[in-house]
C-alpha cells in the first residue's frame, strides 16, 4: 500500500460504516417528461424509432406517447437555475455528499446498470430515492487514488409505480496515479 | 432472432457536438462533458468525453434499430473501460447470447479502433407469436 493509499484509508475508514446504506429522498424532479425533451434526446442519439416520432404507433403499442427508457436520469436532474428552489440540490446529490465527506474531489462513473419498469409517459413527474449500496477498498489507478462506491437510484412516477432502478458504480479519487 | 445472431454494425463518428449535444439532452452539466479545459486540467482526461446516460441512449437506439418499435428494453448493464473523445469513431457490435421467455439477451461492445471502450449486456423484450406486444407486459409478466 502506497503512502497516499494508507493516508486515505486511515482518514476514511470510520466513514465507511457511517455512510454505507444511507438513503436520500430527493423528491420529485424539477422537470416533467415532455415531448421537446424526448425529441432532443432522439436528436442526440439519431434515434428514428417510430414509437417516439409517430403518435399512431405510440397509441397502438403503448396507449400514448412515452419517453425512451434510457432517458431515466433526465427526470431526476435538477434545473441549473430555479428561482423556486428551496435549496441547491445537485444531481446524484448523495454521491456528491459522499465525495465531500470522504475528501475525494474527482469522480468518474465506471459502470452502470438499469432495470426498467413501467414506461415514463409525457406529463409524468419522476421522484427519486438514492442509497449508498457499497463502498470499496482504497485503490490506485492511472487517474489517481481513492475509493470505488455504488449508488442505487430508484425512480417512481406520481402514481408510485417504479419506472426504473439504476445502479451507478463510481471511482472517486485525488489525482496522481502511479 | 436466435442465439449467436450478430446484429448489424453501427458506426458513429464522435465530434465535440456529439458529446455536448448528448450531455445537454441528458441535462448533464458535469463540466467534463462540455468544458475542454476542465476535462484536461481537473479530470485529467485528454478532452471532453461522452457521458454515461448518452451512451445508454446510443445503446438503446442500436438495439431498437434491430428489434423495431416493439422491442422494449428491460435491463442494461455496462462498464466503461475508457472515455470516448471527439475525433474518434465509435463502432457498435452486438451478439445475441440467449433467446428465452420473451427476452433476447445481447452482448454489445462499443469500440474505438481495436479497443473496446464500453461493454454492455442488455436484455430486451421481443415479440412472441400471435402479435405479442412486449409493451403490454405488466406486473408479474414484466420481470426483466
Amino acid at each position: 500500500m502506497s503512502v497516499l493509499e494508507k493516508q486515505i484509508a486511515e482518514r476514511t475508514a470510520s466513514l465507511v460504516d457511517e455512510w454505507l446504506g444511507r438513503e436520500l429522498d430527493a423528491g420529485p424532479g424539477d422537470v416533467a417528461c415532455e415531448r421537446a425533451l424526448v425529441v432532443t434526446w432522439l436528436e442526440a442519439t439519431e434515434n428514428a424509432n417510430p414509437l417516439y416520432w409517430d403518435d399512431e404507433v405510440a397509441r397502438e403499442l403503448t396507449a400514448g406517447p412515452i419517453a425512451p427508457p434510457t432517458m431515466l436520469s433526465v427526470w431526476m436532474r435538477p434545473l441549473q437555475f430555479n428561482p423556486r428552489a428551496r435549496e441547491h440540490v445537485r444531481p446524484l446529490e448523495l454521491h456528491f455528499r459522499l465525495k465531500d465527506a470522504f475528501g475525494l474531489p474527482e469522480g468518474i462513473v465506471t459502470g452502470n446498470e438499469i432495470v426498467f419498469g413501467v414506461p415514463v409517459r409525457h406529463g409524468d413527474v419522476i421522484s427519486t430515492r438514492q442509497r449508498v449500496a457499497d463502498i470499496g477498498e482504497v485503490r490506485t489507478n492511472k487517474l489517481g487514488t481513492g475509493r470505488p462506491w455504488t449508488i442505487e437510484v430508484t425512480y417512481a412516477n406520481q402514481r408510485g409505480e417504479v419506472v426504473g432502478v439504476e445502479t451507478y458504480r463510481m471511482f472517486c479519487y485525488v489525482r496522481g496515479g502511479p | 432472432m436466435k442465439q449467436g445472431e450478430a446484429l448489424p454494425k453501427l458506426e458513429v463518428p464522435v465530434t465535440a457536438r456529439t458529446v455536448v449535444m448528448g450531455a445537454a439532452a441528458s441535462r448533464d452539466w458535469q463540466p467534463q462533458h462540455h468544458d475542454h479545459a476542465w476535462a484536461v486540467e481537473r479530470a485529467g482526461t485528454r478532452d471532453i468525453f461522452l457521458n454515461t446516460p448518452n451512451q445508454a441512449g446510443w445503446i438503446e437506439r442500436y438495439l431498437t434499430d434491430w428489434t423495431g418499435p416493439r422491442g422494449r428494453l428491460g435491463r442494461l448493464s455496462f462498464r466503461m473501460r475508457r472515455p470516448v473523445f471527439p475525433g474518434e469513431t465509435l463502432v457498435f457490435r452486438g451478439t445475441v447470447t440467449k433467446v428465452a421467455d420473451g427476452f433476447a439477451d445481447v452482448d454489445v461492445t462499443l469500440s474505438v479502433g481495436d479497443e473496446v471502450a464500453t461493454e454492455c449486456r442488455a436484455r430486451i423484450a421481443v415479440p412472441g407469436d400471435g402479435g405479442d406486444n412486449p409493451w403490454a407486459r405488466a406486473g408479474d409478466d414484466w420481470s426483466p
